[in-house]
């Protein structure tokens, strides 16, 4: 592989590994205060990406408005989400909560498939020109959208980060991690707080979706579901319950498929084996992940 | 005593987990101004009690009522809103967060940043160890530093009635008297103590009155020093023949 293509493949791996990063974040933080898988997180990956589309095709907002209602928009749906569904459900065993989180992912899909229409759109309305453009970094040909893209993700990781370790809610988000019943006990609304860390890992995931849809720019009611569960994998890979091992996990992921399809393009068939081989591992070997702590069982 | 002096009344109060009464109809009082102690052996229903006041555990029956409100089955959030707080069993500190943050998590409702302030010192008065310790994580603790973190953190929402779970608890001699003596300053600063034991002597010579509690159902309760000289105590609980 030529210096070249390794830096269009660095690119390449560091933005898709950031969307995978930006969902896998909603993974970790949910399972970290509820130990739920949320099945239902990659569909809000979908959600968000609808939320744009008719943002600016329905609502005719210009494309950055569409996008920031869009992202609001998927940390409502999020927050919704747990309320209807999970919240209920609190003090009933977790298995009831894990097949309703299947139930709420089937939900909407079948929902998308019947309002949106289960036949992909075309996202490129939803670009302005200016990110199509190329720009020539010497022989390095680079999309202005992989810039804004990778802007976007560096901006919201920073974001989250100061809001999960500067700000009162995010002290109670780590605090209900370890604790539910005590963090209560300080007089903090448990399922605020709870609801909350559902909207925030909503945004990322609808901001993820977007991005995302900019790049591949079709859109229909699946597309979360492989985008998902690499990034749960990521998830996973980082150690379930850590913000930043899932932050990690993204990048290597996303990084590692690309360079593997990169350096030998004789497996590009196989590009969505690799993760699938990674969990595998992980979980043969480090079943906590690479930066994961061993999760006392919560009485 | 007239009904204005009480801060805390619970009346007949019937808690079950599941199949089990936990809780037979107890009823305590506990006066403003006073240090109440609940004492009973393991599995007696002292946690189950405290816990039911902060409104973790649901009632099955009876009522709890607090400054002339009732709170029977309000959500704990709340209760700790209307100025109770708790140093629950096992101190329960936040691993994970520092020192300073786990005591500005009892400060969560609080805005007044000059009181925040100054409760900060006075507990620090309470427990000089604390300042050292502000950055370290919870889980870097020892046993007795975690304990005075867990009081102080009550302490921080500036409560009205503070309830403490077996704050003696696994702590060697020296601390264990040590922290007697800061629930008696806490007490003599304003703050009304439900305090639950199973070292009674401890607990009967720190506060003012006391309850005997066995399966669930009070069977005793006076003065603390007149428990003191009471032959059945002194023989089940106080470890004299
Ligand atoms: N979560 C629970 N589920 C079922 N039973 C419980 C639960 N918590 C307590 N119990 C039962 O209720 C009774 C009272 O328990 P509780 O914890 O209130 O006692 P305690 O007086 O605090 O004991 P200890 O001194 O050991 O802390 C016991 O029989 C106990 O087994
Ligand atoms: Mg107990």
């Amino acid at each position: 592989m030529s210096a070249r293509m390794f830096m269009q493949n660095l690119f390449n791996g560091l933005t898709l590994g950031g969307l995978y990063a930006l969902i896998a974040i909603g993974y970790t933080m949910v399972y970290g205060i509820l130990r739920l898988i949320n099945f239902a997180h990659g569909d809000v990956f979908m959600i968000g990406t609808y939320l744009a589309f008719y943002g600016v095709t329905l609502m005719l907002l210009p494309w950055w408005l569409a996008i920031v209602v869009a992202i609001i928009g998927s940390a409502a749906i999020g927050f919704l989400i747990d309320r209807v569904a999970y919240k209920p459900l609190r003090e009933s065993p977790r298995i009831s909560a894990l097949i309703t989180a299947i139930g709420v992912s089937f939900f909407l899909e079948s929902f998308a498939v019947v309002v949106f229409g289960g036949i992909p759109k075309s996202f490129l309305k939803i670009i302005p020109n200016f990110l199509k453009k190329i720009v020539t970094i010497g022989e390095l040909r680079i999309q202005v959208l992989t810039f804004f893209a990778l802007a976007i993700i560096a901006g919201l990781l920073v974001l989250l980060l100061w809001i999960v370790y500067r700000t009162k809610i995010g002290m109670a988000m780590r605090a209900i991690s370890t604790d539910i019943p005590t963090t209560a006990l300080m007089g903090v609304n448990t399922d605020t707080v709870i609801g909350f860390t559902f909207a925030l890992g909503s945004a990322l995931a609808g901001a993820s979706g977007i991005i995302w849809a900019m790049r591949y720019p079709q859109i229909f009611p699946y597309m979360g579901f492989m985008p998902g569960l690499k990034a749960f994998i990521a998830a996973v890979f980082g150690g379930i319950g850590s913000i930043q091992g899932a932050m990690l996990g993204g990048f290597i992921l996303g990084m590692a498929e690309i360079m593997i399809v990169g350096f030998l393009p004789q497996l590009a068939g196989y590009r969505d084996v690799f993760a699938f081989i990674i969990l595998i591992l992980i979980l043969s070997f480090k079943p906590t992940g690479i930066m994961g702590k061993k999760l006392t069982v919560k009485v | 005593m007239s009904h204005e002096d009480l801060l805390l009344e619970v009346a007949d109060l019937h808690v079950y987990y599941g199949a089990i009464h936990a809780l037979k109809g107890i009823s305590i009082r506990v006066p403003k101004g006073s240090i109440v102690t609940l004492i009973g052996a393991n599995g007696a229903g002292k946690t189950t009690t405290l816990s039911t006041i902060a409104g973790l555990v649901k009632a099955r029956s009876g009522k709890i009522v607090f400054n002339g409100q009732d709170i029977t089955n309000k959500p704990a959030y709340m209760v700790n809103q209307m100025g109770i707080a708790m140093v629950p069993e096992g101190r329960r500190i936040f691993p994970n967060l520092t020192v300073y943050e786990n005591l500005m998590m009892g400060a969560y409702n609080r805005n007044d940043k000059e009181g925040i302030k100054n409760d900060l010192e006075w507990v620090f008065e309470l427990f000089p160890r604390l300042r050292e310790r502000l950055t370290q994580l919870g889980a870097t603790l020892s046993g007795g530093e975690q304990q005075m973190l867990a009081i102080s953190r009550a302490l921080m929402s500036r409560p009205s009635l503070l309830m403490m779970d077996e704050p003696s608890l696994g702590l060697a001699p020296l601390l264990v008297a040590e922290v007697f003596d800061v629930i008696k300053k806490i007490n003599a600063e304003g703050t009304t103590i439900l305090l639950v034991e199973q070292n009674a002597m401890g607990a009967l010579k720190t506060a003012h009155y006391g309850y005997v509690l066995e399966t669930g159902n009070i069977v005793m309760e006076a003065p603390t020093t007149e428990l003191l000289n009471n032959e059945q105590v002194k023989k089940a609980y106080l470890g004299v023949a």
